[in-house]
């Protein structure tokens, strides 16, 4: 009990201390010179790079989005969670896009290998195109949504880019799908029905679940990138705003928010994966 | 009056960069209704080949296969298989995996009706208590007696069994290849099974197959045992004729199987 402990409460808080002590060290201090009556002549950070807050002032200027994490002040400025919920909402969306679109062509790569040959080139060219390409595309796509056009664009930008890893996975999944289970439906002359429902998807579905998760990371991820330029409210836009109005403090606040609420997602699929795995 | 499960002329050819290569070649078996035949033979030979040929999983390259005086053609749930690996489906339980194949065969049966008989089935091999068991809670043997209640649940023509019993241990090995002497008996499903067991084989056929070895391995003899039903163990195994068609079997196996590669039987 007391290793375990070691290994899992106290190594991960030594490591955590290096990192902010090597924050510390970069991060500038504000140097406020006064005169003899206490009036500031002038105030100057100085430090291995300067425009870097500190530790301290970050804390100072994030409490409020912290302690209130529901407070609504304005648009694109409310409490932390207020937003890490509206990019959720999103990423939602677009998630659901991607798998509802990723695992059918996941399942014809698999079954099909004229369809694989036809498609996989194509599949292994887009895949590593960053979000920031694909959003300007989904504008002209979406250019007639009016109003809704930066959101079509967003949801665009994370379905196509989350949508590869179930793509392949699920692929993957399928292809491996045990001769012996494929023989037991062919024994039984199971219909392509009942073959699908009853025998490739159940036996598919660990695989497809590995790939829900690393899209799911991979959705969060671009959650950022479309928020910031299309401007949309969450944690992304607030971001990109807080960079435009130099409040530095602000882009940490999220860059945390960001890391841990992603960490939390991919926690909670990979429960929800080893469930299937040892089903 | 011809034969039950009627097998002439059957051969496997698999096309290779180096030309075609004869798996198994003429292949001529006939068996009556009601008959346990086993295939014997070295690991490789084939026998396993010409078993999926009857299953209708392994297409002919030529020759016939005539089923109760019906062309096979592909695979069918009137033919019960039994795989070498249980081959359960790991998502299901012990019940659903019986049920599957119930509910393709007696689909005009109630839903009750079909359940009586998967459970009469998994009594029957003795899981009465792990109906509702997934496979991975299930031992090996287990998992086979699950598979061998798929098969007999379906009330198929024929049994196909493919080295059932390869994987486990050989006190369960007893036990299984007892539950399923028994079930046949009550049942007397016309059963071809490929085994490389001689004890196996003896105990349970009527007759058995010998296989030479491959490539283009054909039957090299085919032997009669004819110890009274029902069997059991021990008295097979007292049987006069016993050791006599144990051995033959054996110089069977270790010499005429090697037609091919004389030197290697040993001096």
């Amino acid at each position: 009990m007391k290793s375990f402990r070691f290994d899992w409460l106290v190594l991960p808080l030594i490591g955590l201390l290096i990192v902010l002590a090597g924050w510390q060290m970069i991060a500038g201090k504000k140097i406020v010179s006064t005169d003899e009556e206490g009036n500031i002549i002038s105030e100057e950070r100085v430090g291995l790079v300067p425009a870097l807050p500190d530790i301290r002032d970050t804390w100072e200027a994030s409490r409020p989005y912290i302690v209130e994490p529901m407070a609504k002040r304005g648009e694109l400025d409310q409490g932390m969670l207020r937003f890490t919920f509206m990019s959720l909402g999103l990423v939602a969306v677009g998630y659901a896009i991607a798998l509802a679109i990723g695992v059918p062509i996941g399942f014809f790569l698999g079954l099909s290998p004229v369809f694989t040959k036809m498609f996989d080139p194509i599949i292994q060219v887009l895949r590593p195109v960053s979000p920031l390409a694909w959003l300007p595309l989904g504008y002209i796509i979406f250019m007639e949504a009016g109003r809704d056009t930066g959101t079509l664009a967003a949801l665009f930008t994370i379905a196509v880019c989350s949508m590869w890893p179930t793509v392949l996975n699920t692929a993957v999944g399928v292809r491996a799908v045990p001769q012996d289970y494929l023989n037991v439906g062919r024994v039984l002359k199971l219909s392509r029905t009942k073959m699908l429902f009853k025998i490739l998807i159940p036996a598919t579905l660990p695989y497809m679940f590995t790939g829900f998760r690393l899209s799911l990371g991979i959705a969060w991820l671009v959650i950022v990138a479309a928020e910031m330029l299309t401007g949309r409210p969450g944690v992304g836009g607030f971001l990109w705003q807080e960079y435009n109005s130099l409040i530095y403090e602000h882009i940490i606040l999220s860059i945390i928010t960001i890391g841990l609420v992603g960490f939390i997602l991919d926690r909670l699929m990979s429960v929800v994966e080893k469930r299937f795995k040892t089903a | 009056m011809s034969a039950y499960l009627e097998i002439s002329g059957l051969k496997k050819v698999y096309p290779t960069p180096t030309g075609p290569a004869v798996i198994v070649q003429n292949i001529d078996l006939k068996i009556e209704k009601g008959e346990f035949v086993s295939i014997i033979g070295h690991s490789g030979c084939g026998k396993s080949t010409v078993l999926m040929m009857v299953a209708g999983l392994n297409p002919i390259s030529a020759g016939g296969i005539v089923l109760a005086g019906k062309e096979l053609d592909g695979p069918g749930p009137d033919r019960g298989m039994v795989f070498q690996s249980p081959s359960l489906l790991p998502w299901l339980t012990a019940l659903e995996n019986v049920m599957l194949g119930i509910e393709q065969v007696f689909f005009t049966a109630s839903r009750d009706e079909r359940r009586q008989i998967a459970e009469y089935f998994l009594t029957v091999v003795g899981l009465g208590d792990s109906m509702d068991k997934k496979p991975a809670e299930l031992s090996q043997g287990m998992r086979q007696r699950v598979g061998i209640a798929r098969a007999f649940a379906l009330k198929p023509k024929m049994l196909l069994l493919d080295e059932p019993f390869g994987m486990l241990d050989s006190l369960t090995r007893y036990e299984l290849q007892q539950v399923l002497i028994e079930l046949w008996r009550k049942n007397r499903i016309t059963a071809l099974m490929v085994t490389h067991d001689v004890d196996e084989a003896l105990f349970l056929s009527d007759r058995i197959v010998c296989m030479t070895d491959g490539p283009a391995a054909e039957i090299g003899e085919i032997m009669s045992v004819n110890f009274p039903r029902p069997r059991d163990r021990q008295s097979v195994m007292a049987h006069p004729d016993y050791t006599t068609l144990r051995e033959h079997l054996i110089s069977f196996l270790e010499v005429r199987a090697h037609r091919h590669h004389h030197a290697a039987v040993p001096a």
